[in-house]
């Protein structure tokens, strides 16, 4: 029998190591797997690095683990919002290490990460500073970027609901990065607003497919 | 320039984001960048059919919500609340930057720091090493779409031009920019340069190409642009 779901914090982060490297899912505070969050906190490792659109705002979530001195790299399009003042802080001090990418290019970097594609070329970023020391190549008259994938140790993703096999419904916007990020993370575990039973997902409306998931975990959210 | 400002009286935010509203064909859809970009969809004709984009994974945003109606998961590429039409949708970030890079996007209107007049576009970092760096989708963005639109000040607060022959600022993309919206003019780009369109009452030919910081050429049919108040 297939049983993915878990009841604990502890089992759900079963594994995680110093100096892993964790995807986290979320556009801002939507689709953030916050209790996921704060439990890699409670696990004690450090030397993390995290991939995420954002570099977390005001004190919790991946902002907390930044400020506990657990990260010592980000990976994320826009570590600039309203309220990031841990990363605005710890950046000024050199305290992280901050490696930006193009939003499209990161989501491909991992979407290539998890479908097995080595590389991939992209426009994107082409004669500005973050394509400074890439490879460029010619394709059709245009220029382009070589772009290799990235994968994670663990992909940390909300959906609002799952079933035990693993298949995923996610919530409006609050889908944004986890689809994706499943699909690349060696352990992918999914913080559900409810766990539902086989069949009560329509096949129809199932977004990631269980055998991208490994754990999911039910939990009624308070932040 | 104070003397100059005298004998013209500059758009606001809300009247350039009018005139650009007023070039959106029925059916279209758009992305609207953060900041001003996003009062564009106030003033576009209630007649029209548009399908706003957001990158975060929306296909017909709506205004935002009521209040009390909002919804932690639903918001806009700024991180603000927003509502979603009916017919619209969600899908994920690899399928929203598909949209964008893959030119299924009709025009997308974008803020910006610099633009030259080849098109290169600067809208994502200044030359200040203090602020954190931050992208986000506007490469994606500016590099996907065959009609990206600028809207802009003509200048800096403290008057320096923002039209110019080569962007000072670190890029965004090479050669994208199609139309300028300024708060004293309607400015294309061609394969020559910039060529204006339209300028706001009062303001001479002169006066405008004090305020740019490369060559600009006059449309023959170039029109008087007159905004309503707003």
């Amino acid at each position: 029998m297939i049983n993915k779901v878990v009841y604990t914090m502890e089992k759900a982060l079963e594994g995680l190591h110093d100096g892993a490297t964790i995807m986290v899912s979320g556009f801002g505070d939507a689709g953030l797997p916050f209790d996921l969050v704060h439990g890699v906190l409670d696990t004690g490792v450090k030397d993390l690095t995290i991939i995420s659109n954002n570099a977390g705002t005001h004190h919790r979530g991946i902002a907390l683990l930044m400020q506990e001195k657990r990260v010592k790299k980000i990976v994320c399009s826009f570590p600039r919002s309203s309220g990031a003042v841990v990363m605005e802080e710890m950046y000024k001090k050199g305290e992280i290490e901050l490696e930006l990418i193009p939003q499209g290019t990161l989501v491909e970097k991992i979407r290539c990460g998890g479908s097995g594609i080595p590389a991939f070329y992209t426009k994107t970023g082409v004669g500005t500073p973050l394509g400074e020391g890439k490879e460029v190549m010619t394709i059709k008259g245009e220029q382009c970027l070589l772009e290799e994938p990235i994968t994670s140790d663990f992909s940390l993703i909300k959906g609002r609901m799952a079933d035990r096999w693993g298949n995923v419904l996610y919530d409006k916007a609050g889908r944004n990065f986890g689809p994706v990020m499943a699909t690349a993370g060696r352990i992918t575990v999914v913080q559900v607003d409810q766990v539902v039973k086989l069949g009560d997902i329509d096949p129809e409306n199932v977004v990631t497919p269980g055998i991208f998931v490994d754990r999911v975990i039910q939990i009624r959210s308070k932040i | 320039m104070k003397a100059l400002d005298k004998k013209f009286v500059r758009l606001k935010r809300e009247q350039i984001s009018w005139r650009a509203a007023q070039d959106i064909e029925d059916g279209s859809y758009v992305n609207l960048g953060i900041g001003m970009p996003t009062l564009i969809a106030n003033y576009v004709d209630k007649e029209k059919e548009i399908i706003y984009h957001s990158e975060n994974g929306i296909l017909g945003v709506g205004p935002a919500p009521k209040k009390g109606e909002k919804d932690d998961n639903l918001i806009n590429a700024g991180k603000f609340p927003v509502t979603i039409l009916k017919g619209g949708c969600f899908f994920d970030s690899s399928y929203s930057f598909a949209m964008m890079r893959g030119g299924h996007l009709d025009m997308v209107f974008l803020g910006a720091f610099q633009v030259a007049e080849n098109g290169d576009l600067a809208n994502w970092i200044t030359d200040s090493s203090l602020i954190l760096p931050s992208v986000g989708g506007s490469m994606d963005l500016a590099v996907g779409c065959s009609d990206v639109r600028v809207l802009m000040n003509h200048t800096t607060n403290d008057g320096q031009p923002k039209l110019l022959k080569k962007c000072v600022y670190p890029l965004t993309a090479k050669n994208v920019v199609k139309r300028i919206y300024s708060d004293v003019a309607v400015i294309d780009i061609d394969s020559k340069g910039f060529i204006v369109k339209e300028m706001i009452e009062g303001i001479t030919k002169e006066d405008l190409q004090k305020l740019s910081g490369a060559e600009l050429r006059f449309a023959d049919d170039a029109k008087t642009l007159i905004a309503p108040e707003l």
